[in-house]
Order: structure tokens, then C-alpha cells, then sequence
């Protein structure tokens, strides 16, 4: 099954951590698009070996880190910097958060041109040194316009000077109110230099510094390409994969939060697969469009042949007249009445030319229509049955308890249930989506094969639920056929995926719209 | 610490020796925090002759957090919004390039810099920002017009 397998990689990606000094790799160097893991040095972390490539097509790698681990890796890539430039740390970290923490590139503009990479990260010519609080004689702060002997000052390199109150209450203001904390610049008029983490220890409370790191976490993490935070709320994990947005129209990188949240890395929607984003995004925006409520109510009418006018029949004969244009024709072959002759109430006038082809202007309009309303009410149909899918599970669970004490099974026996419902939701879910992306498909062989595929699974999840709503009592005896329908609805869900991406990889799908 | 002994002293540099062509009042004498501006249109500029109210609202938490500049005159300029708010922000009014240091002075002549030179390229009202670039006559004729219908000496 492949939940296991999801497990497997959160594991280990955790062991990774635990290794040390190796585990840097990973998320330090901007990983390519390579699923192999073949670095040749893993000195310590034995369990790397462990994990098998990518099983399915399907599937992608990637690790989950919790805020520690982002917080140590940043600042071990810092250290490494500071150790190869000879800048302190805060300045490193500055120059590593103005190139996107792109450390090739940094050490390579760094040797190359420095100080115009010192300019530029707004850290000026001299950096070294520690700036500290001092009393000036005769000084007047620009910001508020108090002086005295006693009046303590803070300036950065850059020599602008301010008192403290008046420095502290704009770091305050940028980092509480404004979000600000790795681009915060000197409170200088027109001076660019950015306030170092040094300074701002030196000036900031406590609570301050914390949502300053928090902030700095934040940009980290969305500086980077390869990273991204988990989008389930007050989830505080983010996730690392390789694949970049050039990739997304080869592959749909669904990843497995620890918080169990699965979403997609290249457009943070949840689980969407097997359609790629590039779709999923026109998909939700047509679904969206007002115009298709519309579409539908006129799904309900006929329009007039003369005039065009929606027209809804609301009982009565079949000679119509036009509100509008007092066009007459007939409601059933659409034909003029005039035409009618004496076989009113009654048209058996299918072959009249003007009937036909009044009917054909009519179905071609209609026809987009009634193919798009094909696809989403299936789609809306699996992603109402998703969203009972927490029902479903609160019940399953219930059932469990109601289970163990009426038959004496033990807690590990009921676990199907569980296994049950939640293969029923994540089948639901992939059925959902496959409705979007056949609605996009041209139709040819491979379009057969896929609808085949999602038949199968469809039938399966279908069965599956039946069994599922049956009454406690029966359950117990049920257990064999439940736990072998679960197993065979995951095996037709990987079929399914697997068989999509594949295809999807190779490029091999035709699709009625640009995938872009 | 109060902001106060700052807006004072900047208020009376800016009274006794305001920028040329404007006259600086509170609006209410207990109240630093709002100013009331008195522009004359530049010589120089398609504004010349009308006269400007403009108010200059300080936040509670000035000088950290820039002014905030509405012409109460209706004016015809890329960078004035056209609603009942003529408001402007650009530049230095913006809260991400404010610094606290900077003085109303500055915001005072900023804005009257931006009558003698629009800046199309930051505007507020794109369409009349357009027409500044590609229709220089037909803009400066509607700019007069404005002047003279809103900003006449009543």
C-alpha cells in the first residue's frame, strides 16, 4: 500500500536530520531534478540507503522539516559562508538572504566584484566591528528633535544616529506591524543599509526577536525554490522537493505532510492528481465562472430560431410564439408553424428542412455545454462525497468502538475500518480530479484506456462504500470482503496514477487546451 | 516618548519660512496633527493661477509612519486620485520608502515639484497618466480647465 511508503519517507527524513553535519546537503545545495539518491558521501546516515526511488510515476521525494530544522540549516549555511568570506555571521546572512540564498552564486559575485555585492545587500564598505550603544555630547536626534548628555544613541556603520527610543520604536513598528525583518533598512534618510541581526539584538525585547527569527524562518523558506510551508492551518512544517515550475507540466508533485496534509508543491492546492496544475487552475476558474450557472439554466430552454431569445416552456401546445420577435414556430421540431398545416398539436414533421436544421443550429450550441456539464457533475459528485469524507471518518470511528466491545475484537483487529475510509477518501478525492482532466482530453486511444481506468476505479470505490454503510452488527462478518475491496481500490488508484503520470511524463496525452 | 516637540518644530520652520507659494495653518489650533496647505499653482506649470487645499495628516504614530496628503481642491494630475479623496502617494509617502527623519518641508515640496513634473510613470490615474504621455496638449487644456473651474480665487 502506499500509505506505508509516505511513511517510509517522513521517517527517514527525519533521521536524516538526526544524522548531523550530512543532512545539509539536501536542503543547502539546490537539488536538480534528479529522484535518484546518489550522493556517494553518507557517511553517517545508513537509513539514506534505505529509501527506495520513487516506486510510482506517480510519486515524487521530498522531506518534511520542522522549524528547528530550518532554523539550524540556515544558520549552518551562514557559518559555511561566513567561514569562506570572512564576514561575521549577521553580515553573511544578510548577503545570503539578498541572493535569494543562492550560495554559489554569492561566493562567486563575492570574489568577483565585493564591494558592489556588499553595496547591493545594503552593507556598505566596512562591515566589521560591533555597533554598540553610546552617549554623544551635544547630539540631537533627527526623529524626535529631544537632545541631552544623557540621551543614549544607536547608529549602525552607516553613522546615521538616532537616540534608542526612536530606533527601537521603528524596528518595532517595521518588524510587529509591517512583517519586516531580513530587508529592514537604517532608519537613515535615503541609506540602504540593512539592519543586522546583531543591532537589532542590541535594541529589541525578547518577544520582539522571537517573531523576528519567526519572520526571518519565514522568508528563508520563501526565498527558496525547493521549499515551500505546509498550507494547512497553523501547520509548522515545510516541505522540500526537487521539482521545479518548468517541471509541473510533467509531473504533479503531490507530497505528505507530517501534519497529514497532502497538497500539491507546485501550486500548494491540495491533493489535485492526476490532472497537472496548469489545468487544474483553468478547471477551478471555469467551475468558478458564473457563465456556466448560466450555461446551465439555458440547458433548461430552447432559443428562439429567429431571434435567439432563451425561451422556457412552462406547459401548453407546441405552437410557440416568440414574446420577442412573435417568431411562430414549433416547440418540438423547432420548424416554422406555418409549415404545420393541420397537424397541429401534433408534429410529425421530423424530416422538414426547416426543422432540422433549425435543431441543428441548437444542438451545437448546446453541445459544449452538455459535455462540460458531463465532467462536473461528476467532479462535484466525488468532491461532495470528499467533503462527508470527515462524516465518514468520525462514524468509522464510532463503529470501531461499537464494534470492539460488541464482539470482544481488540483495537487492532477494527483497524480495517480505518483503512478503510481512508482509502475511500483519497480514491474519492483522485476520482474527483480525474473528471477535470478527462474534460480536457482530446479524445483518442489513450483517452479510452484512461476512462477505462477511472471506471474501474470508480466501481470499486462505489462497492467499497456500499460495504462501508452497513449496519455494526454485520461489519465483523464483513471484515475479509471490506479489507480486500480496500486493497483493491488502492491497487486500482496506483493503476490509474501510475498509468496518467507515466503518460504525462513522456508527454503523450493530447490536450483541448494549452498546458500552460 | 511624545511626538509632539518634533510636529512643533517642524511646524514652525515650515510657518516662518514656508516654500515658495504656500502658506501652512492648523485647522483646528488644538490639533498638530492635522495641517492645513495652501498651494498656489507654479508659474511654471499648467496649474499656475489656481490656488490648492491640500490636507497633511499626521498618523498617531508619526514620524514612524509617513504622512498622508489629500487635495481638497479638485485637480486634474496623473498623480492625484480622482475621487473625493485626492490623495496622493508616491515617493516618499509611501510607508515602505518613508524614513523617519524626513520632514513635512520635503512632503510639502514633493508635492509641489510634482505639479511643475507629473510622474506618469507612478501614477494613480492611469488614463489621465496616458494621456499626459501620448497627448500632452489635450492633457495641459483639461488641467487649465480644472484650474480655472476649481482653484479660481473665490
Amino acid at each position: 500500500m502506499d500509505s506505508d511508503d509516505e511513511m517510509n519517507s517522513v521517517v527517514s527524513s527525519e533521521d536524516d536530520f538526526m544524522a548531523g553535519p550530512d543532512s545539509e546537503d539536501s536542503m543547502g545545495e539546490g537539488s536538480d531534478l534528479d529522484f535518484e539518491d546518489d550522493e556517494p558521501d553518507i557517511g553517517f546516515d545508513t537509513h539514506e540507503k534505505d529509501v527506495k526511488p520513487a516506486k510510482h510515476a506517480y510519486e515524487v521525494d521530498f522531506k518534511v522539516f520542522g522549524p528547528d530544522e530550518i532554523q539550524s540549516h540556515q544558520d549552518r549555511q551562514i557559518e559555511e559562508v561566513s567561514n569562506i568570506l570572512g564576514q561575521p555571521p549577521e553580515a553573511s546572512a544578510i548577503l545570503l538572504r539578498h541572493t535569494r540564498w543562492n550560495k554559489e552564486r554569492l561566493i562567486e559575485q563575492y570574489m568577483d566584484k565585493r564591494d558592489e555585492v556588499l553595496e547591493g545587500a545594503g552593507l556598505g564598505d566596512d562591515v566589521a566591528g560591533s555597533p554598540r550603544i553610546a552617549k554623544v555630547p551635544g547630539f540631537t536626534c533627527d526623529i524626535c528633535c529631544e537632545e541631552g548628555p544623557d540621551m543614549e544613541t544607536f547608529a549602525m556603520k552607516c553613522e546615521h544616529r538616532f537616540c534608542v527610543d526612536c530606533y527601537k520604536q521603528y524596528l518595532c513598528g517595521k518588524i510587529k506591524e509591517e512583517g519586516e525583518a531580513a530587508r529592514i533598512k537604517c532608519p537613515g534618510d535615503g541609506c540602504n543599509r540593512i539592519v543586522d541581526s546583531k543591532s537589532l539584538d542590541l535594541l529589541v525585547t525578547t518577544d520582539l526577536k522571537e517573531r523576528y527569527q519567526e519572520l526571518l524562518t519565514r522568508t528563508y523558506v520563501d526565498d527558496r525554490e525547493n521549499l515551500k510551508w505546509c498550507p494547512a492551518p497553523n501547520c509548522i512544517y515545510a516541505v522540500e522537493c526537487p521539482v521545479k515550475k518548468r517541471d509541473l507540466s510533467k509531473i504533479v508533485p503531490t507530497v505528505h505532510c507530517s501534519c497529514k496534509h497532502s497538497f500539491c508543491f507546485g501550486c500548494s492546492l491540495p491533493d489535485h492528481q492526476p490532472a497537472p496544475c496548469a489545468l487544474v487552475k483553468k478547471w477551478l476558474k471555469k467551475c468558478e465562472d458564473d457563465s456556466e450557472t448560466a450555461n446551465w439554466i439555458s440547458a433548461n430552454t430552447k432559443e428562439c430560431p429567429k431571434c435567439h431569445s432563451t425561451i422556457e416552456k412552462n406547459g401548453g401546445c407546441n405552437h410557440m410564439t416568440c414574446r420577442k420577435c412573435r417568431h411562430e414556430f414549433c416547440w418540438m421540431c423547432m420548424g416554422v408553424w406555418s409549415e404545420h398545416g393541420t397537424s397541429w398539436y401534433n408534429c410529425n414533421r421530423f424530416e422538414e428542412k426547416s426543422g432540422s436544421d433549425a435543431r441543428d443550429a441548437q444542438a451545437k450550441s448546446r453541445q459544449s455545454l452538455e459535455r462540460y456539464l458531463h465532467y462536473y457533475n461528476r467532479y462535484a459528485n466525488h468532491e461532495q462525497s470528499a467533503k462527508l469524507d470527515k462524516d465518514i471518518y468520525l462514524k468509522s470511528e464510532k463503529k470501531m468502538t461499537q464494534l470492539q466491545s460488541s464482539s470482544g475484537m481488540s483495537w487492532i483487529e477494527v483497524q480495517f475500518l480505518d483503512s478503510a475510509s481512508q482509502a475511500l477518501q483519497q480514491c474519492r478525492q483522485t476520482l474527483k480530479w480525474t473528471y477535470a482532466f478527462a474534460y480536457y482530453l482530446a479524445r483518442n486511444n489513450l483517452t479510452e484506456i484512461f476512462e477505462d481506468n477511472q471506471k474501474d476505479l470508480e466501481m470499486a470505490v462505489e462497492n467499497l462504500s456500499e460495504m462501508f454503510e452497513k449496519p455494526v452488527d454485520q461489519l465483523q462478518s464483513l471484515k475479509r470482503e471490506i479489507m480486500d475491496k480496500t486493497t483493491y481500490c488502492t491497487k486500482r488508484r496506483v493503476i490509474l496514477l501510475d498509468d496518467t503520470a507515466e503518460n504525462l511524463k513522456q508527454g503523450n496525452w493530447e490536450f483541448n487546451v494549452a498546458l500552460t | 516618548m511624545s511626538a509632539s516637540k518634533r510636529i512643533v518644530k517642524e511646524l514652525t520652520e515650515v510657518t516662518s519660512n514656508p516654500p515658495a507659494g504656500t502658506k501652512v495653518q492648523l485647522v483646528d489650533e488644538s490639533d498638530v496633527h492635522v495641517w492645513e496647505v495652501l498651494l498656489d499653482g507654479p508659474e511654471q506649470s499648467v496649474y499656475a493661477g489656481g490656488h490648492f487645499k491640500l490636507l497633511l495628516t499626521l498618523p498617531k504614530d508619526y514620524p514612524f509612519k509617513p504622512p498622508v496628503l489629500n487635495f481638497q481642491t479638485k485637480i486634474y494630475h496623473p498623480n492625484v486620485s480622482n475621487d473625493d479623496k485626492g490623495s496622493m502617494c508616491l515617493g516618499m509617502l509611501r510607508s515602505d520608502e518613508w524614513k523617519p527623519p524626513n520632514k513635512l518641508m520635503a512632503v510639502i515640496n514633493m508635492a509641489r515639484n510634482l505639479l511643475i513634473e507629473p510622474n506618469p510613470d507612478d501614477a494613480v490615474e492611469t488614463a489621465i497618466a496616458d494621456q499626459y504621455k501620448s497627448n500632452r496638449q489635450e492633457f495641459e487644456k483639461t488641467a487649465r480647465d480644472w484650474t480655472k473651474k476649481f482653484a479660481g480665487r473665490k
